[in-house]
């Protein structure tokens, strides 16, 4: 009998591993059963700053059930990892508070949570500095930002444009540090059989957590196996290791068993990464009909001791408005903080917050509609490199969104109200660029017919094991129910991490190659193929790729209390192809929601005198809850752009949280005559606001 | 955690004899919604537990008065929904119901709620230094991150606040606590139970440790029936009070016959706004006279460097709310 082969992509098809999820029958890391097993429990650092002089663990090995306690005085010697936050009981040296500093391997976890409180860990304490400030002594200007972009442009004479300029804006930003707050926390259960080591790990790449794994303890990485079929988020938090993989494989080994080391939610606040403080100076030239000149944007952020991560915030400004004069920078300095990294949409997010509501005081300061100055300075090429865009749907994203949204309707004068509520509305745009990385997958013919496909890739909750399978379906010419795509082992042909908003553009671009593949061979006889995308990126044109949005928000604000609340969002994204319109719903509507978080809720709160994150929980940690989404509508326009990738996707995780903040921020003005250019907005500033 | 023995008791008087005789190292366990998170973040090292949720208090009785008395084991939800509170006292079950989660809720007890620690992080972090967890240790919190913290009646000792909503309503409405003590059986208004910080953080309340709340008593009231409960918080679930308020009042040609109200978020203890409602009493009922009546009750506010947007925002929402009682 012929099949008909239904078209899988942009169709809904229902996350596939979804049941197993709700069910529980989904095996999170340490969920694993692996017979015979330890646990392990992590001692932080207390000091800021410091170096340890003496661990007394007598106490802690003297308690029932306790195996091992670990520490620099007695852990086995490492191999040098390129982040030095992997190197885990090397030396004394205290870098920030709440490093891990010792490790206790016991029966059960309930022992060594008690043991780890009783190691006592003597440091001679030295003096700290935690405190970003734009005019610290020691900020520098580092050789690249993340991921290897110049930390410095500067085209045409900004200052001269500046100068005559007939409207400028010249304000200054802030938000505060964010940490990544996945349901599932960082967790890795580790086992050696031998000189074979295998770990189960909550990670958004199986293959880019092999190699660093395999080096630190000298192993080929062939000896070296992780596994992450399913994880809980991550949002860039996973993306690389974190110590605790490292402290889990040394208690395994150490102890001869094999160990779960979850990691508590508190902790996640010290060692696993978080979005850096920003500090950004924007300047912004313009004609008097609000044609920009002049555009400078300068950052200011902080790194650790032990290793450099530079937030390229001002990154989306190279790519978003035309101007001939334009200058950004980046500026770090190393405090005696935690190391931050990854959360979702770094660079862009913190960035465009900044630059987008520069552009709403440009529009009020010209009298011209933010919509309308968003379009009048459009780009018909990349605005730093001068590079054609691929394809570029702003201004219809800003369009669609703008009658979707009710724009003309809006009435611009400032302070309106409902009773005691003020109501305004705000609009920001977005953008993320349309990365794609090299990848490798294998797929097969089963005897039955059915097929199989192997790709190290990660589902961190985006659906994308879904979206491959569509993808496999299609190029197969079958139904997904025929397609089984095997991720998450980096056993599995080398795919890079679900990160960069590049998941399904890489992985999925491998998976179609090896398919296609495989029709040919099965031509022949054969049932297997195998598929490298490296030859085909390479031979990509020489063109800026990014998606574009533009965000809605309108916001009530209680002129008694100064509660705000967001009662719409309204996001309209250009994004290349949705493979998936359920799954990829999800992933803007969960950006969205992540940028409320950051506009109103979300802040890492630090007491400067110890130097640790306050709030370390999510009680304290407050994002957004479901009685503060009231209603989030998402949209997209189609882009048929040949320039992409085999699928042509530009990805979708990150741009959602892109330009969120800014539009809630622009609503708060909007509705209460007031501007806030520090994030979080609270209601401390809006008490009264009505009187 | 700390090794712990756990016992359930069946025996209100053993119980109470379990504590007593343990010099301080056992203590009562209700729905360990807070005591259990106190014990993983080893702030709470208690030695035994004795579970009191089995013993005959979990009934809700109307009183011969028209009153109702609650069992202290009763759980949160089941007071929230019960027809002779939301039909008597409105104020009660909202302020339950603006309180945690419907998790929690389900596992909380009254008893247990009226004894919940503060969540100031100081506190809940034996990294840090606090005089509520560790006496003569110092107070961080009053020059470091206080903005959700107290406002009036801190010391410089200890700026916590109580965390409890549904406290704050049974402040207002003149509850009365029945405690099962060493001492024997004694009752007390519950705006006595709870201490301000003075020169001892460390103690919540009046009550000794074998002291187990049985009972909480609501006198009639029949002016009750027109309450509210309002908290503004930083967002709109699962978060603490930054200010709430409990408010009822009986309008009588215009003027305000009685009342009863209590703010939330801004002291150690839910805080009954005595001076407010004296200087109410038979005052015309409207927003001026509100504001002066909250203006008199915060008179002696000493906000810290970081919270004094909560005094305007406590009188804001005491105008706002006694203003939407008296219009209905």
């Amino acid at each position: 009998m012929a099949e008909v082969a239904t078209r899988a992509i942009g169709a809904p098809v229902r996350r596939i591993e979804g049941r197993a999820k709700v069910t529980g029958a989904a095996r999170y890391a340490v969920e694993h059963d692996p017979g015979e097993v330890a646990y392990g429990w992590i001692v932080q650092a207390q000091v800021a700053r410091g170096k340890i002089t003496d661990i007394d663990d007598a106490e802690a090995r003297s308690q029932p059930g306790v195996l091992h306690v670990l520490w620099h005085g007695n852990a086995p010697r490492l191999e040098e990892v390129s982040d030095a936050e992997l190197a885990v009981f090397q030396e004394p040296r205290v870098a920030y508070r709440g490093q891990i500093v010792a490790a206790v391997v016991a029966d059960n976890p309930e022992a060594a949570r008690e043991a780890a409180r009783l190691v006592r860990v003597k440091v001679h304490e030295e003096p700290h500095d935690v405190g970003l400030r734009a005019d610290h002594p020691h900020l520098y200007k580092p050789d690249k930002v993340n991921p290897s972009f110049p930390s410095d442009t500067d085209k045409g004479d900004v200052d001269a444009a500046l100068a005559r300029a007939e409207v400028t804006i010249d304000h200054t930003y802030s938000t505060p540090a964010y940490h990544n707050n996945a349901m599932e926390p960082h967790a890795t259960l580790a086992r050696w059989d031998g000189d074979r080591l295998t770990v189960y790990d909550s990670n958004q790449g199986a293959a880019a957590h092999r190699a660093p794994l395999a080096k630190a303890f000298g192993l080929e990485p062939e000896q070296v196996r992780v596994l992450a079929e399913h994880v809980g988020g991550g949002f860039g938090s996973k993306g690389t290791p974190r110590p605790q993989m490292i402290v889990a494989a040394m208690l395994a080994r150490i102890s001869g068993r094999a160990v779960k080391l979850p990691v508590t939610r508190q902790q996640m606040f010290a060692f696993t990464g978080y979005r850096t403080p920003t500090i950004q100076r924007m300047r912004l030239g313009a004609t008097g009909d609000g044609r920009i000149t002049a555009i400078e944007h300068r950052v200011f952020e902080q790194t650790s001791q032990i290793r450099e991560f530079a937030e390229q915030a001002a990154t989306p400004t190279r790519v978003m408005y035309a101007t001939d004069n334009l200058r950004t920078s980046h500026r770090l300095v190393r405090l005696d903080v935690p190391t931050p990294s990854w959360m979702r949409a770094p660079g862009e997010c913190p960035g465009m917050y900044a630059l987008e509501s520069a552009i709403d005081e440009l529009a009020l300061a010209v009298g011209i509609d933010p919509i309308e100055l968003r379009i009048r300075n459009d780009a018909d090429a990349e605005p730093d490199s001068g590079k054609p865009f691929s394809s570029r749907n702003l201004v219809a994203c800003l369009r669609e969104g703008a009658d979707r949204f009710g724009w003309a309707d809006r009435d611009p004068r400032q302070r309106q109200r409902d009773g005691r509520w003020f109501i305004g509305s705000g609009v920001a745009a977005s953008t993320y660029p349309a990365y794609q990385r090299d990848a490798e997958a294998t797929a097969r013919v089963q005897p039955d017919g059915s097929f199989r496909v192997g790709i190290a890739a990660a589902d961190i909750g985006t659906g994308a094991r879904t979206a491959l399978t569509q993808i496999a379906a299609d190029t197969l010419g079958v139904p997904v129910e025929r397609v089984r795509v095997d991720i998450g082992d980096s056993a599995l042909p080398r795919a890079g991490v679900a990160g960069g908003s590049m998941g399904t553009s890489s992985w999925g671009a491998a998976v179609a190659k090896a398919c296609e593949a495989l029709l040919a061979e099965m031509e022949r006889g054969g049932s297997e193929a195998h598929a490298d995308t490296k030859a085909e990126i390479e031979a990509k044109k020489d063109l800026a790729r990014h998606a574009f949005g533009a965000q809605f928000a309108e916001v009530r604000v209680d002129g008694e209390t100064g509660e705000i609340r967001v009662s719409r969002l309204l996001g309209v994204f250009a994004a290349g192809r949705i493979v998936n319109p359920v799954t990829a719903r999800s992933q803007f509507i969960g950006g969205m929601t992540m940028g409320m978080g950051m506009a109103l809720f979300e802040e890492s709160v630090m007491d400067r005198r110890y130097g640790d994150y306050l709030n370390h929980d999510l009680a304290q940690y407050h994002v957004p809850a479901n009685a503060d989404v009231a209603d989030i509508e998402v949209a997209w326009i189609e882009e048929d752009d040949p320039e992409l990738n085999r699928i042509g996707t530009k990805g979708i995780g990150e741009i959602g949280i892109v330009g969120t903040a800014a539009a809630i921020a622009n609503a708060v003005h909007h509705a209460t005559g007031l501007r806030f250019r520090a994030l979080p907005i609270h209601l401390d500033g809006l008490v009264g606001a009505g009187t | 955690m700390k090794p712990f023995a756990y016992e359930r008791a069946d025996e209100t008087a053993r119980a109470v004899s379990t504590v007593a005789g343990s010099h301080g190292h056992a203590t009562f366990l209700g729905g360990g919604t807070n005591l259990v998170d106190l014990m993983k973040l080893g702030v709470a090292t208690p030695e035994r537990l004795v579970d009191v949720t089995r013993l005959p208090h979990a009934e809700i009785t109307e009183t011969k008065y028209g009153g109702l008395l609650i069992g202290a084991a009763v759980r949160n939800s089941d007071l929230a929904v019960h027809p002779l509170v939301r039909e008597r006292y409105p104020v009660l079950s909202e302020a339950i119901l603006a309180g945690a989660s419907g998790q929690i809720r389900n596992m909380a007890t009254i008893g247990g709620n009226l004894l919940q620690r503060t969540r100031c992080p100081y506190f809940q972090d034996v990294s840090k230094a606090c005089n509520k967890r560790a006496p003569g240790s110092g107070c961080p919190a009053r020059h470091g991150e206080h903005r959700e913290l107290a406002i009036i009646g801190h010391s410089e000792h200890c700026v916590a606040t109580h965390p409890s909503d549904m406290a704050v309503a049974l402040a207002a409405l003149g509850a009365e606590v029945h405690v099962h003590g060493g001492q024997g059986l004694w009752s007390i208004p519950l705006t006595d139970l709870h201490r301000l910080p003075g020169e001892m953080p460390q103690r919540d309340t009046i009550l000794a440790p074998e002291d187990l709340i049985t009972h909480v008593e609501l006198p009639p009231l029949p002016l009750a029936r027109n309450s509210r409960y309002r908290k503004v918080r930083d967002r709109a679930s699962f978060a603490f009070a930054l200010v709430s308020l409990a408010a009822a009042v009986e309008v009588d040609g215009g003027n305000v016959a009685d009342c009863r109200i209590a703010f939330g978020g801004i002291a150690h203890k839910p805080w009954r706004a005595r001076k407010a409602e004296e200087t109410l009493r038979g005052r015309p009922a409207t927003p001026d006279a509100f504001g002066a009546a909250a203006d008199a009750e915060l008179a002696d506010a000493r906000p810290l460097r970081d919270n004094g947007f909560k005094l305007l925002l406590a009188r804001n929402l005491f105008v706002r709310v006694l203003t939407d009682l008296v219009d209905g």
